[in-house]
């Protein structure tokens, strides 16, 4: 069957592998030519279109239906045993978000996620940079410590988190155990809530660290070592060679990982859930876990507000992604 | 661990030579946060070969033994836990890279109207947290009695591994040279037939990781695991783990044997793709 296109679809891609412009046509066979011209490329990405319309597409639009309605485990549609029992939640307008944006809860939430998610991001990545320069010196045992230093990735998050609050536990924990070993007082690791905050940022440090390791050794390892022996020759100190050639080689790997890794952190849940589950109080709830906390922790499960924080985190993050994106762009970074 | 002997010019070996001082240092450095990033793992794994009662001791090794292991494969649903993650996230992972990968390649490969929404689409649907989708599929899940099912719970993880598998192998088809495709169109291959014979193959190691990393995304997933399944036999690992350390108490001897258990095949593997993994993840997204 592709014997018949092969000729002008080979000649399009080969065409558009070399990013050469074409000129559009007429209006009229514009729509009949671009399709013959196209169609394979519309063909290979169908599958993809299509599972993400269905189960991404269509649940989001219903996520945003049901953020603009009263809808609670009370009302919406549900089967009890044999009866099954019609949807009466209604339409609210824009009632939730007005509540959500003018109410403390949300705005406090917002405070300690951003908090959160700041404090993360700046450790994890000079903390990743440090040990990134650090291996990249010729050193002995370097991918001995690079595999050490790799190990918190290896191992799958929730079983590392799980493993810090066995540490943490605050009677019988090993690090209090050994507080108490030097004769100070056990600290209550998860259960005061600046402790808690402190407690909760130093996992997810430990657990990204290597991921900002490993991405930035990779960007340094690209940066040719002629350009340092240039400048030393120039007679520029350790500083100004990192400042000058360090920094801007790594910039398109940085600007990248920080992007991710801000969005990863954002929507950390599984840190926050298995360490505290927000506690104590509501003390160490980001907006992730305080959605989900809305719609299956508390009783009648309120799933219009629970949609109406997760729609805003999502507005939150493109805001964030659009300005990232237009300040790199501002700078030179074609992205 | 001089140096010197590797590089002949004068001006690096004064540039590569440390003062004993900050060799030191940095060795120093590096064994401290090596000490930190494996000290919770190997306590984890030290205390799971403890009996049960001594769990919370400080000691390294106290009186060795496999009962926690024992009990835990034979009094416990972990073994089913294991099987249902397995279950869960190899399907989600061959659906996924057998669905995303045609469109990798299109999107590294041709323009065509659509594209930059597309790329867009993809790139935003990572963002999209956990609170967005949740509700919403759990009331369509309830729907379709899929609640509580495997098959569900490959549907919902679907929704994060589609775009993130086609995103990334964009980024590995990025890394195979044009040139390949264009002496395939001059032998008479079809766009499809370059794709199937000439960069499929080529592109092997990156499906893999790609592949390994939307497993292990899966295999770790929490959220919607611990909100759509319930009763014991059901249950993923992250949903398992949960119940031996809960807000009623903690029984770190199964917890800890579990997590070794979890975590040794995950992590030989993990090892030994990580230099690919990063490489995708930032090719695709830098040259997006």
């Amino acid at each position: 069957m592709a014997v018949d296109t092969s000729q002008s679809v080979a000649q399009a891609a080969g065409d558009d592998a070399r990013g050469r412009s074409r000129g559009t046509g007429k209006p009229e066979g514009k729509l009949k030519r671009s399709v013959s011209i196209h169609w394979y490329a519309w063909a290979m990405v169908a599958p993809v279109v299509v599972v993400i319309g269905v189960i991404i597409g269509y649940p989001l639009v219903r996520g945003i239906y049901l953020s603009l309605t009263n809808a609670t485990e009370r009302n919406v549609a549900r089967t009890i045993g044999v009866n099954e029992i019609p949807a009466t939640y209604e339409f609210v307008g824009l009632d939730n978000y007005t509540d959500a944006l003018t109410g403390d809860q949300f705005l406090g939430t917002l405070g300690w996620t951003l908090v959160w998610t700041v404090a993360c991001v700046s450790i994890t990545f000079t903390l990743g940079l440090g040990l990134a320069n650090m291996l990249n010196r010729r050193i002995a045992g370097r991918s001995f410590y690079r595999m050490l230093l790799i190990l918190p990735w290896a191992v799958p998050g929730f079983v590392s988190v799980f493993a810090w609050r066995f540490l943490y536990d605050e009677r019988r924990g090993l690090l209090n155990t050994v507080l108490a070993g030097g004769g100070i007082d056990a600290v209550p690791w998860l259960n005061d809530p600046t402790m808690a905050k402190l407690s909760v940022i130093a996992v997810n440090v430990w657990l990204g660290v290597p991921f900002m390791m490993v991405a930035l050794l990779g960007g340094l390892q690209s940066i040719p070592g002629e350009l340092y022996e240039a400048a030393e020759m120039d007679g520029a100190t350790a500083w100004q060679r990192f400042r000058n050639i360090t920094m801007p080689g790594l910039r398109s790997v940085s600007t990248t990982v920080i992007l991710l890794s801000t969005i990863w952190t954002f929507n950390m849940f599984p840190v926050i859930f298995l360490l505290t589950r927000g506690g104590p109080g509501e003390a160490t709830q980001i907006l992730v876990t305080q959605a989900y906390k809305f719609s299956f922790e508390i009783s009648p499960r309120d799933f219009a507000q629970s949609s109406t924080w997760g729609v805003l985190i999502l507005v939150l993050l493109m805001l964030f992604a659009a300005v990232y994106r237009r300040v790199l762009r501002k700078q030179g970074e074609a992205w | 661990m001089t140096t010197a002997a590797t590089t002949p010019r004068a001006k690096i070996r004064r540039r590569g030579e440390r003062s004993p001082l900050a060799s030191f240092g940095l060795h120093a450095t590096l064994i401290v946060t090596s000490v930190i990033a494996v000290f919770p793992v190997l306590w984890v794994l030290l205390t799971s070969l403890k009996p049960a009662k001594y769990a919370n001791t400080a000691d390294f090794v106290k009186e060795t033994t496999l009962a926690n292991y024992r009990q835990l494969l034979e009094d416990t649903e972990f073994l089913a836990w294991f099987a249902n993650s397995l279950i869960v996230a190899a399907l989600t992972t061959v659906i996924g890279v057998f669905i995303a990968a045609t469109t990798g390649y299109a999107v590294s490969r041709f323009r065509f109207p659509g594209k930059r929404g597309l790329m867009w689409t993809l790139l935003i649907t990572q963002m999209f947290p956990v609170a967005v989708l949740i509700v919403p599929i759990y009331n369509i899940m309830a729907t379709l009695g899929l609640l509580n099912s495997a098959t569900g719970l490959v549907i919902t993880y679907l929704t994060i591994a589609v775009p993130f598998c086609a995103w990334m192998m964009k980024g590995f088809f990025d890394t195979i040279p044009a040139e390949i495709d264009e002496s395939g169109q001059v032998d008479g291959l079809t766009p499809f037939g370059t794709f199937w014979r000439l960069i499929l193959p080529l592109a092997k190691p990156g499906i893999a990781v790609t592949a390994f990393y939307s497993f292990i995304t899966a295999w770790g997933e929490v959220a919607y695991a611990s909100a759509f399944l319930v009763g014991d036999e059901n249950l993923t690992l992250a949903g398992g783990l949960q119940k031996f350390v809960n807000q009623y108490g903690a029984q770190w001897g199964l917890m800890t044997a579990a997590s070794v258990l979890i975590a040794i095949p995950a992590g030989l593997v993990f090892l030994f793709a990580q230099r690919h993994l990063v490489t995708g993840m930032s090719a695709g997204a830098v040259k997006g």
